[in-house]
């Protein structure tokens, strides 16, 4: 589970004169200030940074797990696990199924969490049980999540294909998880329902803050409720609609468990996170895996650019 | 009739539908799971389309096999929340501890590089636990902490920490200047300030902010998979649960007992804390 707010309009980065003077109190607070800040970042440093450099290093050695007990950290360079993956038409398929599936889920749970966000935003009795509910798929640990709809689509005793073939008609009970179109897109489907109430939660909130008088205005003025949406309140969600997609895709293109407890990456949905763990857990190859983490990181680093672009273009702090 | 009216009618319409499709969708499946756990397997097969059971049929025997000890015929799950607990717990308490000090500095005080710090945060949560994983497994192992508690819950605290930094930051912000300075001009030190006027007018923020690392930790799946898969005394419920798929197959109402176990606990916090966690969530987005 993750979140992360929007970055906000920082109160302190005006207040900050462009030339300090350092003084000895000006001293004395940064001195504190790093003191207070230098639990968080030795913790940071040691159990992520470090980490992930390395993981450039080991990306250029021929390891297994036990070679790097014996032969230490450095050593070996070789280009091998580059090659042998990025020759691999297996990397380069689930390289694009993970774009498919990132962009599809990304793209649904935003429209699904716009509508949430619509259909709730007038106030009526019980709004805010029926709020606290779009959440749950949300909050709910991911195994059981999982699972449940595991047992729904179960083709033998699933009361999705029972429904199925007994009311809508079926000629046969479809295997959602095990067969080709299905898989991917039930996967999808997962991912929408999954996090559209991230989408939902934060749209809610900056429909809030929408004026109420500039739809009122449009309506005064003959707007239908479709115009109304489409050129006065879609415009102000916009920004925030901008700051969601980003940061959902970052965030799905290196999501891990939702696919691997679904389909374990089979039938056509082996997305590359899968796939570095299978690398990783399954055949002990710390190099290959490595270097398959290398390449998602610089395409995250990619989306990172774009997405610190973003902000600073609206004058935000990140 | 004009479009306008055309278009204010048929919205009005589907908007009912929309809300009902939504509580269908986000509720009917952990009511589906609820369900199951209580109806026993041959009731299932027999009646795959079955929404409803009468009270007096409710079976808990998919309970007591989930919860009994595995030396009395059963999966073990109680021993197993005993080590997600004390993993969520001691992961809120160390994550706080560290994050609380940290988000005051970068929300209040000037250093140098406190802007790169905080980008840092931003960029390190952002970035991928796969990446983290083949390292860390190394690393862990080398240090003897894979097959531990201690390992994935220093994990857990270093996944937790840049999160819970943001979220706190937000609100420490939120906090006038003018009550600390007042506090300073009484002759507080920041020390003494920070634990008698800013800790104490931040509790609930804090408290919402724990809950949420607590949710992190216990759901969790990847490093429980990658460190404590081979351990089964060490198993954390989501690992537990996932784990019961391998192996002799077992009845699905089962494996809905063990996800109610999973979730039951994440669904209370969740309800006693639900209005302070959204807004700490999206505190900043309404300004967006």
């Amino acid at each position: 589970m993750s979140v992360i707010s929007p970055p906000e309009q920082s109160h302190s980065a005006s207040a900050v004169p462009t030339q300090p003077k350092p003084t000895a109190a000006s001293r004395r607070e940064s001195r504190d200030g790093w003191i207070l800040i230098s639990p968080t970042f030795l913790i940071v440093a040691v159990i992520i940074i470090l980490p992930v450099l390395w993981n450039v290093v080991l990306a250029f050695q021929s390891v297994s797990l036990l070679q790097v007990r014996t032969n230490g950290i450095f050593g070996n360079f070789t280009l091998d696990n580059f090659t042998s993956v990025f020759t691999d038409p297996d990397f380069w398929a689930s390289l694009g199924t993970t774009t498919v599936y990132s962009i599809a889920a990304t793209v649904g749970s935003i429209v699904v969490g716009l509508i949430a966000a619509l259909v709730l935003r007038k106030p009526f009795p019980g709004r805010g049980l029926v709020r606290a509910c779009m959440l749950l798929p949300y909050v709910a640990p991911v195994v059981a999540a999982t699972f449940v709809v595991k047992v729904m689509l179960d083709p033998q005793s699933g009361i999705i294909n029972y429904w199925g073939t007994t009311i809508l008609g079926w000629n046969q009970p479809i295997n959602f998880l095990g067969t080709k179109p299905f898989a991917l897109l039930t996967v999808i489907a997962f991912e929408i329902w999954r996090y559209f109430p991230f989408a939902f939660l934060f749209l809610t909130a900056r429909l809030l803050a929408v004026p109420g008088d500039i739809e009122e205005a449009a309506d005064v003025d003959g707007a239908t409720p479709w115009q109304s949406f489409r050129f006065v309140l879609l415009p102000q969600l916009l920004p925030v609609i901008g700051v969601i997609a980003v940061l959902r895709m970052i965030m799905t293109f290196n999501k891990f468990d939702d696919v691997y407890l679904l389909t374990g990456g089979a039938a056509g949905t082996e997305v590359s996170a899968v796939r570095v763990i299978d690398t990783l857990n399954t055949d002990f190859d710390i190099g290959g895996a490595a270097a398959q983490a290398l390449a998602l990181s610089a395409v995250l680093a990619l989306f990172l650019l774009v997405y610190l672009r973003i902000s600073r273009r609206k004058g935000m702090d990140v | 009739m004009d479009a306008a009216t055309v278009q204010r009618r048929t919205f009005g319409v589907l908007r009912w539908v929309s809300i009902v499709v939504f509580v269908l969708i986000t509720v009917g499946p952990f009511y589906y799971m609820v369900m199951l756990s209580f109806v026993p397997v041959s009731e299932l097969l027999q009646n795959p389309g079955q929404l409803w059971i009468p009270f007096s049929d409710l079976q808990f025997d998919a309970y007591r096999a989930v919860l009994r000890p595995v030396s009395d015929g059963g999966q073990g799950f109680l021993s197993f929340m005993a080590n997600s607990a004390m993993v969520a717990v001691a992961t809120v308490v160390v994550t706080l501890a560290v994050s609380v000090l940290g988000a005051y500095a970068v929300a209040r005080m000037k250093f140098r590089g406190r802007e790169k710090v905080s980008s840092t945060l931003l960029a390190v949560y952002l970035f991928p636990a796969v990446v983290l994983a083949g390292p860390l497994y190394i690393a862990f192992s080398y240090l003897g902490l894979t097959s531990s508690l201690v390992g994935v819950t220093i994990v857990y605290v270093a996944l937790t920490v840049p999160v819970s930094v943001h979220m706190l930051r937000g609100h420490f912000e939120s906090i006038p200047v003018s009550v600390e300075e007042a506090a300073v001009i009484d002759g507080c030190s920041r020390w003494k300030m920070l634990r008698h006027v800013t800790l104490p007018l931040s509790t609930p923020a804090i408290m919402s902010t724990g809950l949420y690392i607590f949710m992190i930790a216990w759901n969790e799946f990847l490093f429980a998979l990658l460190f404590l898969t081979a351990n089964r005394d060490k198993w954390t419920v989501s690992l537990a649960l996932s784990q019961l798929t391998n192996g002799i197959e077992v009845p699905k109402t089962i494996l809905m007992a063990g996800s109610v176990i999973l979730t039951v606990p994440i669904v209370v916090l969740y309800g006693i804390a639900e209005r302070t966690l959204t807004e700490g969530l999206t505190s900043g987005a309404d300004k967006g």
